[in-house]
């Protein structure tokens, strides 16, 4: 009895001991850095980066894997903010991928439901079998929708200058 | 008399003569069509109240205003509604707008406007209801509505009302003109805007160099005591609310603040003429008075133009073009937009038609800075534009912020004096456009962000009443009794809370 309680009480500790050991050796070494890079993200999941999600971007960004404006949801703005954090000249970056909106063909939408289920940001409005519609204000453009429907009638195309997005684009002379 | 008016400005040649003393046309051939963009004003688009095939009168709300800073569109003539459809706005970029397309029956036909009292008798929020309802907006190109202005008024203790006759815009005298001829309904206007806002005192301010405009609204105030007609240097840009301010009252208005802070109001001369018209006799804003000039113009004049006219109409009733023009605006040459298209309609902002020869626009190759600082002299504001030029170039917004991008009024006096032609204002325009598009996508960001957390809470409590459906499923002969045992207890406790 006494025997048994000390082997095993031994045995705990050794194991204890050894999975502290692991625990130190094998430890996955998270950089604080990631997680400030992925806070600033939108955090939307919307995958148009090319990677699964928001933290698996911010990790490729910061590895160097990933350009700091391959968010096309995040735009000039987080670009801006993320080149500063991260230390990255803006002017070694090539051009930006443009901000793309969703617009559903209403001749050819047989209101299935299946793109406003798949929908990360609820952009999309419909019921069965009534026409669904995209509220642009709320389209990250992430082209899930697109994926799902069955009767490929959801276009994506960059957001249309309209008189109140429109500026003066820069002078190019002097 | 004044010492100092004014910080910075430039004085530029202002070929007023060519119109100033020429009387207004009033009379122009009624236009087939009139083109009536739904955008002529500060906020969003205003919304069509008509359907196409309507038949409208003179005066009827064609279009509803859609917010806050939006505004009321009515119909100039009698007619039928033949179009609702994009036309090419008298927008610098060409892009399409939407447009309540009326064509005219040629009765030119009022719809029976309704028979007024005296509006000095009736309360001051009644009255800016009517000029709201009226589609009344700063005439002077800012298209920011009058009621709003007149109810934010009304909320701050206003010492002073400043009637802004100074136009300082070169070729301008819409203004000018409309104070000679109509001295007596703008004064009457005044009286009427000093009540709503309850103001002390009423100045109107005149650049010196319209002496008749003066002498007729002195004239048109002399019976009424507490209205002064006052002279200011003629010096651009004396026209903008915040230089005209600092004139008139010595004070200046706060960084990022606005005139109500120091208790003052301004309103253009041609707001009050409008606000005259809609509370004496119920007329709604449905024509303007517009300049039209510039070396092309065979016979400079001022037109009292229907609002929805084609530029090419009025351009016609002043003898049409004798060349064609290299620039042809809407505004004054400072600070008016270049217009895509003749076939472009007047809209409410629209203060002049100038069709320039290639001498007047006197365009140049930019050159590299040379830091001589002249802007920094003629920036009215008091900024550094070769500074925020310099940072806008290499789009650095924050710096070019830091140098006041945001106080910048886009009065174009830096160009103006530029010796090496550098498009400043453009640079300004840029900048102000980076900075706008940049907070509308912040702002996007964080309501999808929203959106998706909401959506992942949502899709967790529907998993979880699921789940709870499926475990009341199973367990549902016990749950029943239980609740057939609570039921009695529950209706007890309600019985007792009623007595």
């Amino acid at each position: 009895m006494f025997v048994a309680t000390l082997v095993l009480t031994a045995l705990g500790l050794l194991l204890g001991w050894l999975l502290g050991l692991a625990a130190r050796v094998f430890a996955v070494e998270e950089n604080p850095i990631v997680n400030e890079v992925e806070a600033l993200l939108p955090g939307t999941q919307c995958g148009q980066c090319g990677f699964p999600g928001c933290s698996a971007a911010a990790e490729a960004m910061v590895e160097g894997n990933a350009a700091v404006n391959c968010c096309p949801p995040g735009g000039r703005a987080l670009t801006e903010s993320l080149a500063e954090l991260l230390n990255i000249d803006l002017n070694s970056l090539g051009d930006a991928p443009v901000p793309q909106l969703a617009t559903i063909d209403e001749t050819l939408c047989t209101g299935c439901t299946k793109c406003y289920k798949a929908c990360p940001t609820d952009a999309i409005v419909g019921a069965t079998r009534q026409i669904h519609a995209v509220i642009s204000k709320a389209c990250t453009g992430c082209s899930k929708c697109k994926d799902v429907c069955p009767e490929d009638c959801i276009s994506l195309n960059p957001e249309p200058l309209t008189l109140n997005t429109w500026h003066w684009t820069k002078p190019e002379a002097a | 008399m004044f010492g100092i008016a004014m910080r910075g400005g430039v004085h530029p040649e202002t070929k007023k003569d060519l119109t100033a003393e020429r009387s207004i046309i009033r009379q122009l051939p009624l236009p087939k069509r009139l083109y009536l963009p739904l955008s002529q004003h500060a906020g969003i688009e205003s919304r069509a109240q008509v359907q196409v095939g309507d038949r409208v009168l003179k005066g009827q709300l064609v279009a509803r205003s859609g917010g806050p800073l939006s505004a009321n569109l009515h119909a100039p003539t009698s007619g039928t509604v033949v179009a609702i459809e994009p036309i090419i706005a008298p927008h610098p970029s060409g892009l399409p707008a939407v447009a309540i397309v009326i064509e005219s029956d040629g009765e030119d036909q009022w719809m029976t406007l309704p028979t007024l009292d005296d509006p000095l008798a009736l309360s001051p929020d009644e009255l800016a209801d009517k000029v709201e309802a009226a589609g009344i907006v700063g005439m002077g190109g800012a298209i920011f509505p009058a009621a709003v202005k007149l109810r934010q008024g009304r909320r701050f203790e206003i010492k002073t009302l400043i009637i802004n006759g100074s136009e300082c815009e070169p070729y301008l005298t819409c203004d000018d003109r409309l104070m000679q001829e109509r001295a007596e309904a703008i004064i009457d206007g005044a009286r009427m805007i000093r009540h709503i806002i309850e103001a002390f005192e009423v100045i109107i301010a005149i650049e010196d160099n319209k002496p008749d405009a003066t002498a007729a609204l002195k004239k048109a105030a002399a019976p009424f005591g507490m209205i002064e007609v006052r002279n200011v240097p003629t010096q651009y840009p004396m026209g903008s609310a915040k230089q005209l301010i600092q004139a008139v009252t010595g004070k200046e208005v706060p960084a990022g603040g606005r005139s109500n802070d120091i208790g003052v109001l301004v309103h253009n001369v041609g707001t009050v003429y409008a606000i005259h018209e809609a509370l004496r006799f119920g007329r709604p804003l449905i024509s303007r008075i517009v300049t039209v000039s510039g070396g092309c113009v065979q016979s400079p004049h001022n037109v009292e133009a229907l609002i929805g006219t084609p530029v090419r109409d009025i351009i016609q009733a002043c003898g049409g073009l004798n060349a064609t023009p290299a620039r042809l605006l809407m505004g004054g040459p400072m600070m008016g937009q270049i217009i895509p298209s003749i076939d472009s309609p007047v809209i409410k902002g629209c203060t002049g038609v100038l069709a320039l020869t290639r001498q007047e626009v006197n365009e140049h190759v930019p050159s590299p800075c040379i830091r001589c600082s002249r802007c920094v002299d003629a920036c009215p504001m008091g900024l550094v534009p070769l500074e925020m030029a310099k940072h806008a170039k290499v789009d650095d917004f924050d710096n070019a912020q830091q140098y006041g991008l945001r106080d910048c009024i886009l009065c174009g006096s830096c160009a103006y004096v530029c010796p090496s032609h550098i498009p400043l204002v453009q640079f300004f325009e840029y900048a102000k456009g980076e900075l706008k598009e940049r907070r509308n996508s912040e702002h996007k960001q964080e309501y999808t962000k929203r959106l998706t957390e909401q959506r992942n809470e949502r899709i967790e409590r529907e998993k979880a009443a699921k789940l709870a459906a499926k475990k009341a499923k199973k367990k549902k002969p016990s749950r029943q009794s239980e609740a057939a045992a609570s039921e009695p207890a529950a209706t007890a406790q309600e019985e007792s809370a009623e007595s």
